[in-house]
């Protein structure tokens, strides 16, 4: 079976996202003073081949943990949809 | 004493490293390629700056898992020398050698310019032979070198001596002012528990060169052979 992942990664809510307060101030130059608290992260998706769903599911999580995200900077979630 | 300097795809202050150690200060230098699967008999590894795989995920992540990182990971697990500069010490905390991350600075903009440093103590190899009141002017060159560690591992990076250097003004107070990224408590570098890896976010390679005016950078790279020198 043929899974995809749609992987959210966020700094964490307790850091400075200086690129998300860049952008904020940024959207006031456009009249768009009423957005606040912009954060910025990245959406990764993926295919992964598996037996299972609990086994892609562990297979994304690894990948998250070891190299996608880093957990002292970086919060994940993911979705997992199956194609195949 | 032989150096080993390695070449990631994307490093670019290799040469510059290269230069310092061999033309310079005199020492042998192995070239290493991120692909090498042996060290090469180098007894100190030198990780150097630049932007590794285009800095593609986060700054260091893909580079930590070059193959020549094993190698790395082994002889730094053994009690051996591993040195990273800038974008060398994003690799050494994603491989998880040295403690804590890099993020982005906190005004958001890459930052080239001169910065002064003062060792914060002398129990490693890397500021043991600098002087606790000497001011060291030395360049930085990056947009993530905002040193961070949750409150419990940075109470401990504190309490083990593991900050190496911080930022402090010219005349060596350590203030708000003189932090360049929003790095915490000034930090410049750190070094791991067992005090053989070090990383630093400013250049001592750019300031090592007499001709460049500059060579405030040799004091700490000097600290390193000091026992090899005496």
């Amino acid at each position: 079976m043929k899974f995809k992942a749609e992987i959210d990664i966020m700094p964490l809510k307790a850091l400075l996202d200086p690129q998300g307060k860049a952008v904020t101030s940024s959207l006031k130059n456009i009249n768009l003073g009423e957005i606040e608290n912009v954060r910025i992260g990245k959406h990764i998706t993926l295919e992964i081949e598996a037996s299972s769903e609990a086994i892609a599911r562990e297979k994304v999580e690894e990948a998250c943990k070891n190299l996608l995200a880093n957990h002292l900077m970086e919060s994940f979630e993911f979705t997992l949809e199956k194609i195949s | 004493m032989k150096f080993g300097v390695i070449t990631f795809p994307g490093s670019n202050c290799d040469q510059d490293m290269i230069y310092v150690l061999e033309t310079i200060m005199g020492f042998e230098v192995e070239r290493l390629w991120h692909k090498d699967s042996s060290l090469k008999g180098a007894d100190f590894i030198v990780l150097p700056g630049g932007f590794s795989y285009g800095d593609y995920l986060r700054s260091g992540a893909i580079a930590s898992f070059s193959p020549i990182m094993k190698e790395v990971i082994a002889h730094a697990e053994n009690g051996g020398y591993v040195l990273g500069i800038c974008n060398g010490f994003q690799i050494l905390c994603e491989s998880k050698l040295l403690p804590g991350t890099l993020l982005h600075n906190d005004h958001q903009k890459f930052t080239c310019k001169n910065v002064y440093l003062k060792a914060d103590n002398n129990a490693s190899l890397i500021n043991q032979g600098v002087g606790l009141d000497e001011v060291l002017k030395i360049p930085i060159a990056h947009a993530e070198g905002r040193f961070f560690a949750p409150d419990d591992l940075l109470s401990k990076i504190e309490h083990n001596n593991q900050v190496i250097y911080r930022y402090c003004d010219a005349e060596g107070n350590v203030t708000d002012e003189a932090n360049p990224n929003g790095t915490l408590n000034n930090i410049a570098g750190v070094c791991n528990v067992g005090r053989n890896v070090f990383g630093m976010m400013p250049h001592p390679e750019r300031a090592a060169d007499l001709e460049l005016g500059n060579i405030d950078g040799l004091r700490i790279l000097e600290s390193l052979v000091r026992e090899v020198l005496v």
